[in-house]
C-alpha cells in the first residue's frame, strides 16, 4: 500500500489547516454560504436534508487496519456510530457538525487520509478494481497508476473549476469490476504488440439523466504519456464542455454533441500541440518508487488446496455456501479473496457500524496482511486471506453480522440514500431495497438464482447506478406519489450497457411481487443453472420478463 | 476596485479595455496600439499569438467564479505562447481562487475587498508543495522527489 512521504503529509496537513480557516471565515460571516459552497464542496462537505455530510476519500478503495479503525473512531465521536460506503469506494458520515469537521480532518491526516476532492466540479477519487493486486485476471496491478493520477489531480490549478464533476476509473483485468465504461474517463490497462503495458482510453461514459457508455478514443497510450494525454482530454473538456446547463455539463454530453471522432481529433490536436515545457515531469524513478509500495506482500508458500478448509466445508453447510459465494480465486496458491457483504438482509445497503469497522480492522491485520478494500458495490474485501484461515475468519465475521453469503446475488443491492437522507431524491430507495431483500431472504433461493445485480436510485441523478443494474429500479415522484420504474439489461462490466425501461412505473408495495414473477420466468427459461439472468435476458429478449413484470392477477 | 500585483495593492488604471474581436480589428490596422486586451471565457487565447511580444496586459474575465475556462486561457498564454506580460484576473475573483490563479500564470488580481493585500498574502502561502508542474514555474512534487 502507498505510504505518504513528507510531501504528501505536508499537503494533507496544510489542506486541513486551510479548511479550518475557511470554516472559521464562514462561521464568522466573512464569506457567504454561496461563497463557502465551492470551498466545502471541494472538501467533501455537503449540506444534506438533516445535517452536513462529510465524505472521506479512500483512494482506489484501498486501506489498512489503522485507517479503518480511525473511521470507527470518527463514527463514534462525531457521528451516530455508523458510516456508509459510497459507489466511489469512499465513506460518508451523515451527521457530522460543521464546526467539528476541521478536527476530523486533522485526525484523518494522522493516518494519511483526507477528504480532498470528494465532491465539487473537480477530478474526484480515482476508483479501481477491488481485487487489484490479488486477482490472477489482471496484466498488472493498476493501483500505482491510480496513485499517480491521485497526486496529479490533487489541487490541479487548471482543472478545479470544471463544467461538472469528473470521475476516472482504472482496471487491468478483462472482467471489469470497476465499471470503467460508465466513467468520464475509463482506463483499461492493455499490452501492445511490443509487450509494453499502457492504457486504452475510454471517454464520455456516465449515468445520471442521460446515460452513456463511453467510447474508446485511443486504443493505447504509453505509460510515460498518460498524464500528458489526460491533460489534453481535461483541457478540451474544460474549454469546450457546456456550462449553460448543469444537466448537460458532463463530458459525455460534449463527446456526444461533438461526435466521438471530432472530440478525439480535438484531444489529439491538443496533445500534439503540447510543448516540451508543458509536459509533466514524471521520472521513471518516481514511477518505480510508487510502484514499489504495491509490490506483492509477503505471501507464504502454500499448496493450492487446504485440508482445513475442505474439512470445515464438509461439516458446515452455511460456511460452505459462504465460501462458494463470497470467496474468489487469488493469484497466489493457498489464498483467497474474501468479500465481506455490507448488505445483510433488511439493513440499509452499504452501512457499517463503528464496531463492525473495528472488527474488520482487526481481522484485516490478522488474516489479510493488513489490507482492506472498499468496493463500488458498497461492500468490503479482505484481499489476501489464507484458505487455511477462512473458517476462523468466517466465524468472527459471523458474530459481527458480517458474514452474509450474498456477494453478487439478488440481495447484494447497490442503493442510494434516497429520500430518507438526500435532498435531491424524489422517492425512497432504502425501504425498497429492504423489501426486496426480505422477499428473497432465503440464501438457498438466492444461491439458486445466481448472479443478479439489482441497483436502485431514488432520483434520475442515478447515484444508485440503476442504469447499469441487470434489473434497475428508479424512484420517481408523480403528483406526490412514489412510483418505481424498472429497467432490464443494464450492466457495468466489460460489456457495459444501459438498461431499457420495461414499461410504466410500479407502486413500491408491488415491486417485490413483480420481481418475483420476473425471477420465476428466468428460472423457467434459463438453459441451465449456470446461465445467469443477464445472459438469459440477452438470449431470449426482454419480452417474457416484461410480461411477467406486469402479470399481476 | 483594488488591483493586487506582486503582492501589493496598486492603482488600477481603468482605461477602455477592448474585448478580443475589436482588439483584433484594431491590432490588424495598427499593431503598435495592441498592448491590452480582455478575454471573455469563450475566447481562444491562441488568437493573440501574432501580438504576443508586444502585449502588456491580458485581462481574463471571470463572470462567475465557477467558470474555470480562464485557467486554461492563462496556461495557454504562458506555456503554449510564452507570453511574458501581465495576466490580470478580473470579475468574480475570490480569495480562495487566488492560489489556483497564481499557479495558472496570473500575476495581477482585481480583488473586491478592503484587505486585498493581506488576503492575497495569506492565500498564496497556504501550500508549500504542489504535485503538478504549472505555469508558475513549479516543477511539481514528482520531479522534486528526485532532484
Amino acid at each position: 500500500m502507498y505510504r505518504y512521504d513528507e510531501f504528501d503529509a505536508q499537503i494533507v496537513r496544510e489542506r486541513a489547516a486551510q479548511f479550518r480557516g475557511q470554516v472559521e471565515r464562514r462561521l464568522s460571516g466573512d464569506i457567504t454560504e454561496d461563497q463557502f459552497k465551492p470551498l466545502r464542496l471541494m472538501n467533501g462537505v455537503y449540506l444534506q436534508l438533516h445535517a452536513y455530510m462529510l465524505r472521506i476519500a479512500i483512494p482506489y478503495g484501498t486501506l489498512r487496519g489503522e485507517q479503518m479503525r480511525k473511521f470507527a473512531h470518527i463514527a463514534r465521536k462525531y457521528d451516530k456510530g455508523y458510516g456508509h460506503w459510497t459507489t466511489r469506494q469512499n465513506i460518508q458520515f451523515n451527521w457530522v457538525a460543521l464546526k467539528d469537521i476541521p478536527d476530523v480532518l486533522d485526525e484523518l491526516a494522522e493516518v494519511e487520509m483526507h477528504a480532498i476532492q470528494t465532491s465539487g466540479n473537480c477530478i474526484r477519487n480515482t476508483t479501481s478494481d477491488q481485487f487489484a493486486g490479488a486477482t490472477a485476471e489482471e496484466i498488472e496491478d493498476p493501483r500505482p497508476w491510480c496513485e499517480i493520477i491521485r497526486q496529479w489531480s490533487t489541487f490541479h490549478p487548471e482543472f478545479s473549476f470544471l463544467p461538472r464533476k469528473f470521475k476516472i476509473a482504472v482496471t487491468a483485468a478483462e472482467n471489469d469490476r470497476a465499471a470503467i465504461r460508465v466513467h468520464d474517463i475509463g482506463l483499461h490497462m492493455r499490452r501492445n504488440d511490443a509487450g509494453e503495458t499502457g492504457f486504452e482510453v475510454i471517454v464520455g461514459g456516465g449515468q445520471g439523466r442521460t446515460p452513456h457508455v463511453g467510447v474508446t478514443i485511443k486504443p493505447f497510450v504509453a505509460k510515460d504519456q498518460l498524464l500528458d494525454y489526460l491533460e489534453a482530454v481535461m483541457r478540451v473538456y474544460n474549454r469546450f464542455g457546456r456550462r449553460d446547463n448543469k444537466y448537460k455539463a458532463r463530458i459525455k454530453i460534449l463527446v456526444s454533441e461533438t461526435g466521438a471522432e471530432e472530440f478525439t481529433r480535438l484531444v489529439d490536436e491538443e496533445f500534439e500541440a503540447q510543448r516540451d515545457a508543458e509536459k509533466i515531469v514524471l521520472p521513471q524513478a518516481e514511477v518505480d518508487r510508487i510502484t514499489q509500495y504495491f509490490a506483492p506482500p509477503a505471501f507464504e508458500d502454500l499448496p493450492d488446496t487446504s485440508d482445513v478448509l475442505e474439512a470445515a466445508k464438509a461439516k458446515d453447510d452455511a460456511f460452505a455456501r459462504w465460501v462458494r459465494v463470497n470467496v474468489r480465486p487469488h493469484k497466489q496458491a493457498g489464498y483467497g479473496i474474501v468479500t465481506i457483504s455490507c448488505k445483510p438482509i433488511g439493513a440499509p445497503p452499504g452501512d457499517v457500524t463503528d464496531t463492525q469497522m473495528d472488527v474488520t480492522a482487526d481481522l484485516a491485520e490478522r488474516y489479510s496482511l493488513d489490507e482492506i478494500r472498499i468496493t463500488h458495490e458498497q461492500n468490503m474485501v479482505l484481499p489476501h486471506v489464507k484458505l487455511d484461515d477462512l473458517f476462523d475468519l468466517y466465524q468472527e465475521l459471523d458474530s459481527a453480522g458480517l458474514a452474509t453469503a450474498n456477494y453478487e446475488l439478488i440481495s447484494d443491492i447497490i442503493c442510494c440514500p434516497g429520500l430518507d437522507y438526500c435532498n435531491l431524491a424524489n422517492a425512497r430507495s432504502i425501504p425498497v431495497a429492504q423489501d426486496l431483500q426480505n422477499t428473497f431472504a432465503d440464501l438457498e433461493r438466492q444461491d439458486d438464482i445466481g448472479e443478479l445485480k439489482i441497483k436502485i436510485s431514488g432520483c434520475i441523478n442515478a447515484c444508485g447506478h440503476h442504469h447499469v443494474g441487470h434489473i434497475g429500479i428508479l424512484g420517481v415522484d408523480r403528483k406526490g406519489e412514489e412510483f418505481y420504474q424498472i429497467t432490464f439489461g443494464g450492466r457495468a462490466d466489460e460489456k457495459a450497457a444501459i438498461g431499457q425501461i420495461a414499461g410504466p412505473g410500479l407502486r413500491a408495495e408491488d415491486v417485490p411481487s413483480a420481481l418475483e414473477r420476473v425471477i420465476e420466468t428466468y428460472r423457467e427459461v434459463r438453459s441451465s443453472k449456470d446461465e445467469r439472468f443477464i445472459d438469459a435476458l440477452e438470449r431470449v429478449g426482454h419480452d417474457p420478463f416484461k410480461e411477467a413484470l406486469y402479470a399481476a392477477g | 476596485m483594488p488591483l493586487v500585483k506582486n503582492g501589493e495593492v496598486t492603482a488600477n488604471p481603468h482605461g477602455e479595455v477592448l474585448t478580443l474581436e475589436p482588439f483584433l480589428e484594431i491590432a490588424a490596422a495598427d499593431p503598435k496600439d495592441a498592448v491590452i486586451v480582455r478575454l471573455m471565457p469563450d475566447d481562444c487565447p491562441l488568437q493573440l499569438e501574432p501580438f504576443i511580444e508586444q502585449l502588456e496586459v491580458v485581462e481574463i474575465s471571470f463572470p462567475r467564479y465557477a467558470d474555470g475556462r480562464g485557467y486554461s486561457q492563462a496556461q495557454l498564454l504562458r506555456r503554449r505562447l510564452g507570453y511574458k506580460g501581465e495576466i490580470r484576473a478580473v470579475g468574480d475573483v475570490l480569495r480562495d481562487q487566488l492560489l489556483f490563479m497564481l499557479r495558472s500564470g496570473f500575476d495581477a488580481f482585481e480583488l473586491g475587498r478592503e484587505d486585498a493585500a493581506q488576503a492575497f498574502a495569506a492565500a498564496s502561502r497556504e501550500y508549500s508543495h504542489f504535485y503538478q508542474p504549472a505555469a508558475d514555474g513549479e516543477s511539481g512534487v514528482f520531479a522534486r522527489r528526485h532532484s
